[in-house]
């Protein structure tokens, strides 16, 4: 994959008045730091309750569980937060930069949690589920068949072991990606890109056997489409 | 849509989609370029890449709305 791309963002404006005013109270000793970090303590579980509350419809968290959760949430961000206080330049302002390491957090623990649902077996494929996962219709029942067969087929011959088990895992599965990291170690960067690599031979082995279009072709016939392109 | 559209766009992949760790080193820096221009547009400008990457990444997706809605309703 590329690297980032862009100038660094706000960097030359420099942190605001109330950044510098966080900066100061945290970096200094005594009460007055103290009372900065439970300030920004009481932000961060703010933070993580509102996260949790928008995502409810995906998790089945609520009550006490959902408190504690977003208690783990904020403290284990603090210390993140503390941690890496020297690597924030001022960028943004201070709290989107701290913000975004509770909301981190959120997904982790969400992640976690997602095993402590009933038993979901890693190698437990039902592959009927592959055409509702994209939304396939039953009216286009013959195309639906063909494709998912060739799916299949590229599934199996085309992607290496890792990037099978990532695939079905994630698409027929439906595990959460954040969940999967914590089942097979590693990173979500990591799955991201084993995910991304067999989408990228799955369609190049579509195309291959005139399943889908090719991208050049694509683009000729749609111009206006540069995304499906 | 038909079955063939959704799959396609499913395995569509953008080269310059930056992956997760990038997008999210630079997440509160493109939310803020956000919040200044709602439309995303001058966001997507600076980070094409990140702008790649969220429109492909379901978790990270959900972080950057996540963070885009704290920083805008909770702020300081």
């Amino acid at each position: 994959m590329p690297p980032i791309d862009g100038p660094a963002g706000r960097g030359s404006t420099g942190p605001g008045d109330e950044t510098g005013r966080w900066l100061t109270a945290r970096s200094g000793d005594g009460p007055a730091r103290e009372q900065a970090l439970a300030r920004l303590h009481e932000l961060l579980l703010r933070v993580a309750h509102a996260e949790l509350n928008r995502r409810a419809g995906r998790h089945p968290i609520t009550g006490p569980e959902l408190d504690d959760l977003a208690n783990q949430a904020a403290d284990d961000a603090l210390l993140v937060i503390t941690a890496k206080l020297g690597q924030f330049r001022g960028e943004s302002r201070f709290t989107t930069w701290a913000y975004k390491f509770v909301v981190l957090e959120v997904s982790s623990k969400l992640g976690r949690h997602f095993w402590r649902r009933p038993a979901v077996a890693l190698d437990a494929l039902d592959w009927d589920q592959l055409p509702d996962r994209f939304g396939m219709s039953p009216a286009d029942h013959a195309e639906r068949n063909d494709l998912v067969t060739a799916l299949r087929t590229a599934i199996a011959e085309e992607l290496t072991d890792r990037q099978r088990q990532v695939f079905t895992a994630l698409v027929i599965q439906g595990i959460p990606l954040d969940a999967l990291v914590v089942r097979l170690g590693g990173s979500r960067n990591a799955i991201y890109k084993t995910m991304f690599d067999a989408r990228r031979k799955l369609r190049a082995a579509l195309v291959a056997n005139g399943y889908l279009a090719c991208p050049a072709r694509q683009a000729k016939l749609d111009p206006h489409d540069a995304r499906r392109s | 849509m038909t079955a063939k559209d959704e799959l396609d766009r499913f395995l569509h992949t953008d080269p310059r989609d930056v992956g997760c760790d990038q997008a999210l080193r630079i997440l509160h820096v493109y939310v803020e370029l956000v919040l200044d221009d709602e439309s995303g547009a001058e966001a997507a400008r600076r980070y094409p890449g990140v702008a790649a990457h969220l429109l492909s990444c379901g978790p990270c997706a959900e972080d950057y709305e996540g963070l885009l809605l704290a920083a805008r309703e909770i702020g300081m």
